[in-house]
């Protein structure tokens, strides 16, 4: 079958990429294949296991249940993108700091799914930060770790905004 | 795996929506949130020759709701239901069955309207639709019919829309007050489909007594089962009903199947379990106290 290709702009990580790709292609291998993007991970391609998940317009998706063509036009953040300016972000940090990463497999889509959650809910409960990477799976089953990273990285979170609103402060006097 | 190959259309309105749909016949299928029919492409269970994309298509992401009821349209994302403070006034029983509906992400992208057409006897939405006695809207070429819920759920994973047909919204209609609702289900994890569920309503009269009680069950039989349990716990206050009497019915009502995840008899005794769960929350809810 001679498969029609069509032609996608997508805003991946700040930067304006194309790329010419069948209907049926996955944004996750869109983003792998065809643009190199190779942190976005692939595990199960039927939405379980949540390894690709990547923002689109900022809220979290699996990339393995979006096709490419559909999102053309709009925005998309993968785990490459989460670091700003070479530092890592409180997530990554986070991340690091409490040993949340083993084999590291699963941990683009939990860097992606933790850090839309947290910017909508700064301070959340144990209960709510479970529910939060519930969807995510960690074979590697390092699960107690990551709860305390996403709890980590509220706090580092916290104490970043609050040492820019003094230096704003004593910046203003 | 890869999703077979299919033609792509992304139409820019309704009718070159409807149009292509027509043209396709049994053939087409309709993408919105993509979040039950991609892992049927990818797994190749589903192999369209079409795939019609409406994510493009203006009007159809409206959240109508009003003191009738809550109309959602086919592109309405479960959680933008999930958030909508007007829904959640209009029809409590939508946020209280979609926070049960797979994880917070696959919300972000599943729609409401997609789910009641995937008609999965073990998804929630149509067993809210069936509980409450909404419609689907669906448009063709031909104009727009209305399926009331009763007849728009015909076997697993099937619906009453024929090939040609966009499922463009549906209505979950308002309870009359002093009504309360609750879904209660138990899953193997954590937002996986439940091994069995049960959505109940039930309304009051002056007298705080249970003048109406409803359930409908999910993943007991091939399409929601809607049980009329009035007569078992009415009328007479929530306190008084014999409960054990109201599992029982309702354990006689379901014909479970068994499966890996469970026996047909574990699945029977749950679904009383549960109704009794649903139904005494709703009471509560319908006297205004926090369930």
């Amino acid at each position: 079958m001679n498969e029609t290709h069509h032609r996608v702009t997508l805003t991946v990580n700040g930067v304006v990429r194309e790329a010419t790709v069948p209907g049926r292609r996955l944004l996750s291998d869109c983003l792998r294949h065809d643009l190199g993007l190779t942190g976005t991970h692939v595990g199960c391609e039927h939405g379980v296991c949540g390894a690709c998940t990547v923002l689109l317009d900022g809220e979290p998706v699996r990339s393995c249940l979006t096709f490419a063509v559909t999102v053309d036009g709009q925005e998309i953040t993968t785990v490459e993108g989460l670091a700003q300016g070479g530092a890592l972000s409180p997530v990554q940090r986070a991340f690091t700091e409490c040993h949340a990463l083993q084999c590291g497999f699963c941990t683009p889509g939990f860097l992606c799914t933790v850090t839309a959650f947290l910017r909508d809910n700064p301070a959340p409960s144990e209960e709510e930060a479970l529910e939060a990477v519930a969807g995510n799976l960690c074979r590697c089953t390092g699960y107690q770790n990551i709860l305390k990273a996403v709890h980590r990285a509220a706090e580092i979170q916290a104490a970043e905004i609050q040492a820019a609103e003094l230096q704003a402060e004593e910046g203003g006097a | 795996m890869k999703p077979p190959p299919f033609d792509y259309h992304r139409p820019a309105t309704l009718g070159e929506a409807l149009d292509v749909l027509a043209e396709a016949g049994p053939g087409g299928k309709v993408l919105a949130g993509g979040q039950s029919l991609i892992p049927l492409l990818n797994m190749r269970l589903a192999a369209p020759a079409r795939v019609v994309d409406v994510n493009r298509v203006p009007g159809l992401d409206g959240i109508e709701a009003g003191p009738s009821g809550v109309r959602v349209g086919a592109l309405a994302r479960h959680a933008a239901v999930e958030r909508s403070p007007g829904a959640a006034a209009a029809q409590p029983l939508l946020r209280q069955a979609l926070r049960l509906v797979a994880h917070p992400v696959i919300r972000n992208r599943g729609t409401v309207v997609g789910s009641l057409v995937h008609a999965d006897p073990a998804a929630e939405m149509p067993a809210v639709l069936a509980l409450l006695g909404g419609a689907v809207r669906l448009a063709s070429l031909d104009g727009e019919r209305e399926v009331p819920a009763a007849e728009f759920f015909t076997g697993p994973m099937e619906s009453a829309a024929r090939p040609g047909e966009l499922a463009v919204s549906a209505f979950f209609p308002a309870l009359p007050a002093r009504s309360g609702t609750a879904f209660h289900e138990v899953a193997r994890r954590h937002g996986d489909y439940a091994v069995a569920g049960v959505a109940a309503a039930v309304t009051l009269d002056d007298d705080l007594r249970i003048s109406a009680a409803r359930v409908a069950c999910v993943s007991v039989g091939p399409v929601p089962v809607v049980a009329d349990v009035t007569a078992v716990c009415g009328p007479r206050p929530a306190a008084s009903v014999a409960w054990d009497a109201v599992a029982a019915a309702v354990r006689d009502l379901v014909e479970p199947e068994g499966d890996i995840h469970a026996t047909a008899d574990y699945r029977r005794h749950l679904t009383g379990v549960l109704a009794v769960r649903a139904l005494r929350d709703a009471a509560s809810a319908a006297h205004g106290e926090e369930s």
